[in-house]
């Protein structure tokens, strides 16, 4: 039994192996780039505009009022990002509706690449509204004593990202496919309904929790945000 | 008992017990969570999508120990490096 999609190998030369993950995330921006390429390449700005376009501006001003909702206050500012990773992951997870495809969320190596990032944008995003030595100075928050606790769960929620994403998702194609042996027609049905939920609730925890983790991060001691939302992993 | 023996009966016995153990934590947790949200819900309707925001992010993080004891039993089973270790070396004899 496959535990991720990186052991089924499509094409190999030499030291180069083309996996499944590969394959599938290199898919789905393409998918992603051209369709929304193809969209915006005629945007009207008057009332009457196609359908695609009223599909792609309900998507990203949904995504602006979540990221908005969470304390930041420029969600323009962080769309890019955060709605890259919420697009990404969401139809990745919802794409296992198509027979063959394979999740590339559901393999570690994706999703620890995108917990990575997050790792990354948080302090960039944070040194830019609040300069390098104020960011620093909020790691030492309370007191001085708590440094190495606060760099340790900047590390440990990174692996949480990563393992809590890649664990709903391998977990949903393993239950299946365990089911499949035992109870092979109706249950599956049931159970893939109820993947592809866990999919998009886990795209939105994903793209909430890097959220909140930059919203903590740009929040100086100055510019206190009326809504208080700190939920730590 | 050589060695190959008593890591799959260490392993296979691990793995249940991690599953087994692992979720009752979670699963109190998550019915708590429901339940304070439930009755939150009943008394304020009107903050009816933060509950639920909150709900939704609080109970995937729950869940998400569930799923760690999960990862942990499936590579117990599925991929356990001391089992290939075992396996390559009875290959290479």
């Amino acid at each position: 039994m496959r535990l991720s999609p990186d052991e089924m190998i499509l094409w190999r030369d030499g030291f180069f192996k083309l996996n499944a993950t590969i394959a599938y995330t290199w898919g789905l921006m393409l998918a992603l780039t051209v369709g929304s390429m193809l969209v915006t390449h005629n945007l009207s700005l008057g009332l009457s505009r196609s359908r695609w376009q009223n599909l792609l501006e309900i998507v990203v001003t949904g995504i602006e009022k979540q990221i908005e909702d969470v304390g930041l206050r420029r969600p323009r500012k962080y769309i890019a990002f955060l709605g890259t990773l919420f697009l990404f992951v969401a139809s990745a997870n919802l794409c296992t509706v198509i027979p063959g495809y394979e999740p590339p969320t559901a393999s570690l190596s994706t999703t620890a690449a995108l917990a990575l990032w997050v790792l990354a944008a948080v302090p960039l995003f944070g040194i830019e509204e609040q300069g390098l030595g104020d960011y620093l100075k909020s790691y030492a928050e309370p007191t001085i004593i708590m440094l190495p606790f606060n760099i340790i769960s900047e590390l440990s929620r990174t692996l949480a990202l990563a393992v809590r994403l890649f664990g709903n998702m391998m977990s949903g194609s393993m239950i299946l496919a365990i089911l499949l042996t035992i109870t092979p027609f109706v249950f599956p049905i049931a159970m893939s309904a109820l993947g592809l939920l866990t999919g998009m609730v886990q795209a939105y925890i994903f793209t909430i929790l890097a959220a909140v983790y930059i919203a903590a991060a740009t929040r100086g001691r100055k510019s206190r945000p009326e809504m208080d939302t700190t939920i730590d992993a | 008992m050589d060695n190959a023996t008593l890591i799959a009966i260490s392993s296979i016995v691990t793995a249940g017990l991690t599953i087994a153990l692992g979720s009752i934590g979670p699963a109190l947790g998550e019915g708590r969570a429901v339940a304070t949200a439930l009755s939150s819900l009943a008394q304020q309707p009107d903050a009816a999508t933060t509950i639920t925001r909150t709900l939704f992010v609080g109970l995937a993080m729950i869940e998400s120990i569930a799923i760690y004891c999960f990862v942990v039993s499936m590579i117990l089973i599925f991929a356990n490096p001391f089992w290939t270790h075992v396996v390559a070396e009875a290959a290479g004899k």
